[in-house]
C-alpha cells in the first residue's frame, strides 16, 4: 500500500507546469488534491513515472463569481468552492452538490477540478459542469483550449485531457433567472460513491409556470447522462406540476448497468424516484428565487 | 529502478516544532510522520482516505496524512495527535471528552476522530446531535458502535466553554497585574 517510486516534479509557476508536463508526456499525472490519484497510487493502481504537482503554482486557487457564473481555478478546494458565499449566490447547484462529494475531511483537500479531470461516472460535480453546460479550460505549453463538457468526458475515468495539458479551471455558467436548482443521490454509506444521483434545474417563466425542466445524472452511464423533460410539465404552474409525469419520462432515457452495489433495475428505479423529489425540490427553490433576487456579495 | 530514488530535503513543521528531514519524493505524510518523526500518535488504517485514522490538521483543517505526500506539506503547520495536549500536558478538551464519555474502546481510530473533531469543535463549538453524528461521519470506528463517540463530542464542547470560561477569569487576573 505505499506508491511505486516516481520522479516528482514541483513547479512553482504555470509556465514551469507545463514545461513539466510537456517534458514527461504521456508518462507523467498532475497531483492537485490527491484525493482519487493517491489511493490508485497507493493500492498500485497506477503508477505514473512522473508526478507534477501543482500545489505551489501561484493564481491557481482561484475562485471568481459573478452575474454570468462562477470560474473555478485548479486549486480551489471543494469545500472553498462549497463555502464561497459568491458562488453561492449565483449558483446554489454548486453548495447543493458539494456537501455530498465524499466526506467533509476528503473536501478539504480535493480539488473541484481535479474531480472534474478525474472524469468518474459517480463525480457529483460531473454532473453539474454537464447540466449547466460549462466548460473546461486546458492549457498545454504554448497554447490553450476551452472545452464544452458535452465534449470533455469521455468515458468512465477518461475526459479529453491529452498528455501534456493541465486543467487549469472549470466554468459553472449561470443559469436564468427564476431558475432553481436541487441535488439529490442515495448511497450505501453516508459520504460513499452514490448509486444514483439527480441534479436538476427548473426554470419558471413570469407567471410561475414551468418554461423548462432538466436533469443531469451519476453512476447511471458511462458519461454523465442529461435529459431535458420539458416536455412533461411544459406550462404548469410549479406548485402543481406534474413532476411524476417529467420522472416516467426520465425512465426513457435512464438505462444503466448493474455492478456489486445494485442492479440495474433497482438503479433506474432510483434515477426515476430522485427525479421527481429533485424537480419538486428545484420547483420550490425556482419559485422562491422569484420573489427574490440573490445578492452579489462581495468574495473574499 | 536502475538509478537511486528521488529524495527531497524538507523541513516539516509539526505541533509547533520545525524539523529538516530527507525523504523520498513517494514517502506518505502518514509515513513521514510515524518513521521519520516517531509520531506514531498517528495511526495508518485503510491508506485510501477511508478509514479516518490517519487524519491530521494541515493549516488547522483536517485532512488525511495518508492522502498526501510529505513533500506537499512543506510550508504548513501540521498538527498531529500528539499536538492536541494543552501546553501545561494536561488532555486537551477533546482527549478529555472521549475519556471521559468512553468514547474509545481498542484506540486504533481515536486520533483520527480527536484531530477531526478538534477542527469540527473550532468551526462550531455548538454542535446539536446530529452536526455531532456528521461531524465523524468521515471516521470509522470498529468497536463503540459510535453512541459514546457522539456523547465525547458533546462533551467536549461543553469542556471547551468551561475551560474558556476559567481562561477567560484566568486572563482578566494576569491583565490586572
Amino acid at each position: 500500500m505505499k506508491p511505486a517510486p516516481f520522479t516528482l516534479h514541483v513547479p512553482t509557476t504555470l509556465d514551469e507546469a507545463l514545461d513539466a508536463l510537456a517534458d514527461t508526456g504521456q508518462d507523467a499525472k498532475v497531483l492537485a488534491g490527491g484525493q482519487s490519484l493517491i489511493p490508485l497510487l497507493n493500492m498500485r493502481l497506477a503508477s505514473p513515472r512522473h508526478l507534477v504537482d501543482v500545489n505551489g503554482v501561484g493564481g491557481l486557487g482561484r475562485i471568481d463569481a459573478g452575474p454570468a457564473g462562477v470560474r473555478v481555478g485548479a486549486l480551489a478546494r471543494h469545500a472553498d468552492v462549497e463555502h464561497h458565499r459568491g458562488a453561492a449566490a449565483v449558483l446554489p447547484l454548486l453548495a447543493q452538490a458539494l456537501r455530498l462529494v465524499a466526506h467533509p475531511v476528503i473536501r478539504n483537500r480535493g480539488t473541484t477540478v481535479g474531480s472534474l479531470a478525474h472524469a468518474d461516472p459517480s463525480g457529483e460535480m460531473t454532473a453539474v459542469l454537464s447540466l449547466l453546460g460549462g466548460e473546461m479550460e486546458l492549457a498545454r505549453k504554448g497554447g490553450a483550449r476551452t472545452v464544452p463538457a458535452a465534449d470533455f468526458f469521455r468515458g468512465p475515468l477518461e475526459s479529453c485531457i491529452e498528455p501534456g495539458e493541465l486543467a487549469v479551471s472549470a466554468w459553472f455558467p449561470a443559469l436564468p433567472a427564476h431558475t432553481g436548482t436541487a441535488f439529490r443521490e442515495v448511497a450505501r454509506r453516508h459520504g460513499d460513491y452514490a448509486m444514483c444521483g439527480v441534479a436538476a434545474a427548473v426554470t419558471l417563466d413570469g407567471d410561475g409556470r414551468v418554461a423548462r425542466a432538466r436533469t443531469s445524472y451519476i453512476s447511471m452511464s458511462a458519461t454523465p447522462l442529461v435529459l431535458d423533460l420539458t416536455d412533461a410539465v411544459i406550462g404548469q404552474l410549479s406548485d402543481a406540476a406534474d413532476w411524476d409525469a417529467a420522472a416516467q419520462l426520465s425512465a426513457d432515457g435512464l438505462d444503466p448497468e448493474p455492478d456489486i452495489h445494485a442492479t440495474a433495475e433497482y438503479r433506474r428505479h432510483l434515477g426515476i424516484v430522485l427525479t421527481r423529489q429533485a424537480l419538486g425540490e428545484a420547483a420550490l427553490a425556482a419559485a422562491s428565487a422569484g420573489r427574490s433576487v440573490p445578492s452579489l456579495e462581495p468574495t473574499p | 529502478m536502475s538509478q537511486p530514488e528521488q529524495t527531497f530535503d524538507i523541513t516539516l513543521n509539526v505541533n509547533g516544532v520545525s524539523r529538516a528531514v530527507t525523504v523520498p519524493s513517494r514517502l506518505l505524510l502518514s509515513d513521514a510522520l510515524r518513521h521519520e518523526l516517531g509520531l506514531t500518535g498517528t495511526h495508518v488504517g485503510c491508506e485510501h482516505g477511508v478509514c479516518g485514522a490517519c487524519t491530521v490538521l494541515v493549516d488547522g483543517k483536517p485532512m488525511r496524512s495518508c492522502l498526501m505526500l510529505a513533500v506537499s506539506a512543506q510550508r504548513h503547520e501540521i498538527t498531529t495527535v500528539e499536538g492536541l495536549a494543552d501546553e501545561d500536558g494536561r488532555l486537551g478538551a477533546v482527549q478529555q471528552g472521549f475519556r471521559e464519555c468512553h468514547g474509545l474502546q481498542c484506540g486504533f481510530c481515536t486520533p483520527g476522530f480527536l484531530t477531526t473533531v478538534s477542527a469540527f469543535l473550532k468551526e462550531n463549538p455548538h454542535p446539536t446531535r446530529e452536526e455531532a453524528v456528521e461531524a465523524v461521519t468521515g471516521n470509522l470506528c470498529r468497536c463503540t458502535g459510535y453512541h459514546n463517540i457522539v456523547e465525547s463530542v458533546l462533551r467536549a464542547a461543553e469542556i471547551t466553554e468551561e475551560r474558556a470560561a476559567t481562561a477567560g477569569t484566568t486572563q482578566t487576573k494576569d491583565t490586572s497585574r
